[in-house]
């Protein structure tokens, strides 16, 4: 595989078993997404924007075909394979933020790399610099409930980069945010994107998030309808 | 990571304090239980013990029979020469003879007419001899209420209910009216040196106490008892040396078939106690299994069992790169954890009561008016060394259980199943 590859996905198809029968959520995908990609899934609801993306962060398995992330093949992984592939290599960043309401900010942050193994010095500085890059390190001992929404989601993607994960899955990360706070949180990521050179994949509806994409795959009833470049300044460039 | 868990369950207060509060406070309950009951029945077993089984007794085949009637014309002769032979056969029990017998006190006034009579049972015990451990076993010096203890021949110990009843004070005569061996009528005085209160209300009711010889006299029972007693010089209990011991004397005699043979039992096998014995025993196990059972009931009712609540914490470890194992492990350690404070709480606060009740006991003579068992008037707690443990038995294991039960559902669910209930 291409060393700039990140995902490979061929001929995916994903059935959900309804009743005594099945529906096809997702049929005969096939995507590569090239590594730091700033890259957006659309589509109405129910096309099956959460499905791939539940699959690509190896929370839910493929019935059919075949699905490479970070250069491993999703089928036949083992639970504990999964999370640890999810652990060293993924973020993920939620509409409803899902921070845990028992922890500070600090160590809602720090969650993520307790699981790894780093001395509780390096995981302070990891978890500042982390709150520096989404502009709250004054926050760093405050609640979630003491948070406004925007704040919230800035936690979140804190988290999600916190390990500085090579693929940030965000599902409609601005579908609870005003304008204001959804271009912020978007620029942000836009700035992770380019600096730490993350790929991110969002599942979105938002026209303000599509604004920053430069790729933008469309799913219609399962299926990819449209996959498009988007020429930004930047993409230009690039041509 | 477990440092920071715990530090999650103690800040969540539905996770942390009232399932605490809930094991606590049934360990609390089940310490308390455990050490009342153990203290009514220990102390109703020893009263038996000392009062009418011994823990091994000796009769004639045809007296044990019907031992609860005290059939005194059936009783042992030669009982001196029986005696030294068990204390020499024996030497780690302490032996003594003792009649028990039913009869008749009258007190009469200063013209000779009846002035106060009743019925009594009787214990008639060695008071006398200078090794005789009688009066400590029957705790005569401390249920003295009146007077003292018989000092010498002629004197015996009356109920203090009666005494009380009829007015009657130490050195009064009285006239002991009783059945002889060969089943005449047999009277003797005898002089009230005190009155005694045992602390049992079937005890209470009415009874005398007097020295072996004096009944031997009146009864005319020379050289005889009803029964022979043995105690462990421990004062405890022990089936198995007592089961051997008895089945050893029972083999030696088993080819003679004299019913005026002696035959050995144990205190086990006597009337009621195997029952009373096992049951005592049980207590423990089975206030486990219902403790555990409520508590269980009481924590999933409560929804305080981890996993149900908190599928949504387990998605977003789940999604942060923790497998499911570890999160399971970590929920058995959660219980183990909340079980362990709160057995620990429940056990200090619930010795904290059973040592009060152990001092300070309550009066239940009301209640055991008409029980026949020999039960102590006023109830103590006791703390045996299981009572330390106990409670945690059913407290880990109902949260623990709970738990694990619960966090199944992580395995029964597809990962991002688990994860749609962030979603919602
Ligand atoms: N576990 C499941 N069992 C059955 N059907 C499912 C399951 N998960 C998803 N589906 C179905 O698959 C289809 C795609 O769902 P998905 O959640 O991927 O849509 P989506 O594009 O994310 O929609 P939205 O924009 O509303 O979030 C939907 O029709 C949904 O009902
Ligand atoms: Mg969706």
């Amino acid at each position: 595989m291409d060393d700039s590859v990140i995902i490979k996905i061929e001929r995916l198809a994903k059935r959900f078993p309804v009743g005594t029968g099945e529906f096809t959520a997702l049929h005969n995908i096939s995507l590569t997404f090239q590594k730091g990609e700033f890259t957006g899934l659309v589509g109405p609801s129910g096309s099956g924007k959460t499905t791939l993306l539940n699959i690509i962060g190896t929370l839910d398995y493929p019935s059919e075909g075949e699905v490479e992330v970070v250069g491993r093949s999703v089928k036949g992984l083992t639970h504990k394979q999964a999370a640890y592939l999810r652990n060293y290599n993924i973020g993920f960043i939620f509409q409803t933020y899902n921070l845990l309401q028992v922890y500070t900010v600090f160590e809602n942050i720090e969650f993520a790399l307790l699981l790894q193994n780093h001395t509780a010095a390096q995981r302070k500085k990891a978890v500042m610099e982390a709150l520096d890059w989404v502009g709250l390190t004054d926050k760093f001992n405050s609640k979630p409930s003491q948070l406004s929404g925007g704040e919230c989601q800035r936690v979140a993607i804190a988290r999600a980069m916190v390990k500085r994960p090579l693929l940030v899955l965000a599902d409609e990360p601005s579908a609870n945010l005003d304008a204001k706070n959804s271009h912020n949180i978007v620029q942000m990521m836009k700035r992770l994107n380019k600096e730490l050179n993350t790929t991110f994949i969002f599942a979105t509806h938002d026209e303000k998030v599509m604004h920053y994409l430069d790729r933008i795959i469309t799913l219609r009833d399962g299926a990819v309808d449209e996959d498009r470049l988007i020429l930004t300044r930047e993409n230009q460039l690039l041509c | 990571m477990i440092r920071f868990l715990f530090k999650g369950i103690i800040k969540d207060k539905s996770r942390s304090l009232l399932p605490i509060i809930v094991v606590s406070l049934g360990v609390m309950l089940m310490v308390v239980m455990f050490c009342w009951i153990h203290g009514i029945m220990g102390e109703s077993l020893r009263l038996n013990a000392n009062f009418n089984t011994g823990h091994l007794k000796v009769m004639t085949r045809a007296y044990a029979k019907d031992a609860d009637q005290m059939p005194n014309d059936l009783a042992i002769l030669r009982v001196d020469n029986q005696l030294k032979e068990l204390k020499t056969a024996y030497p780690n029990l302490d032996w003594v003879k003792r009649i028990r017998f039913g009869g008749l006190i009258d007190f009469p006034d200063s013209n000779g007419e009846t002035r106060a009579q009743g019925p009594v049972v009787g214990w008639a015990l060695d008071l006398f001899s200078p090794e005789s451990k009688e009066s400590l076993r029957f705790n005569l010096e401390r249920s003295l209420v009146l007077g003292k203890l018989p000092a010498k021949p002629g004197e015996a110990l009356i109920s203090d209910l009666f005494a009380t009843k009829f007015h009657i004070k130490p050195g009064e005569k009285f006239t002991l009216f009783g059945t002889t061996m060969d089943g005449g009528m047999a009277f003797k005085n005898l002089i009230v040196s005190g009155s005694i209160r045992f602390g049992s209300a079937s005890l209470d009711r009415g009874a005398v106490i007097a020295d072996i010889s004096d009944v031997q006299l009146a009864l005319a029972m020379d050289d005889a008892a009803g029964e022979i007693l043995a105690f462990f010089n421990s004062n405890r209990y022990d089936n198995e040396q007592a089961s051997a011991a008895a089945l050893a004397f029972n083999q030696k005699l088993k080819s003679i078939k004299d019913e005026y043979a002696p035959v050995m039992i144990t205190l086990r096998e006597q009337s009621g106690m195997a029952d009373f014995i096992d049951y005592v025993d049980a207590i423990g196990s089975v206030m486990i299994i219902v403790f555990m059972v409520a508590m269980s009931i009481v924590l999933w009712n409560a929804g305080l069992l981890g996993g149900l609540r908190r599928y949504n914490e387990f998605g977003i470890r789940l999604a942060m790169g923790e497998d499911k194992d570890h999160i399971y492990k970590t929920l058995i350690y959660e219980a183990v954890f909340i079980g362990t404070i709160g057995s620990v709480l429940g056990t200090t606060f619930g010795l904290l009561i059973a040592w009060y009740l152990q001092t300070v006991g309550i009066d239940i003579s009301g209640i055991m008016k008409n029980s026949s068992l020999l039960m102590p008037s006023v109830a103590r707690a006791e703390i045996t060394p299981t009572a330390w443990y106990i409670g945690f038995i059913p407290g880990l294991i109902s949260v623990v259980l709970g738990n694990a039960l619960s966090g199944i559902g992580i395995y029964k669910r597809q990962t991002a199943q688990l994860f749609k209930e962030l979603e919602a």
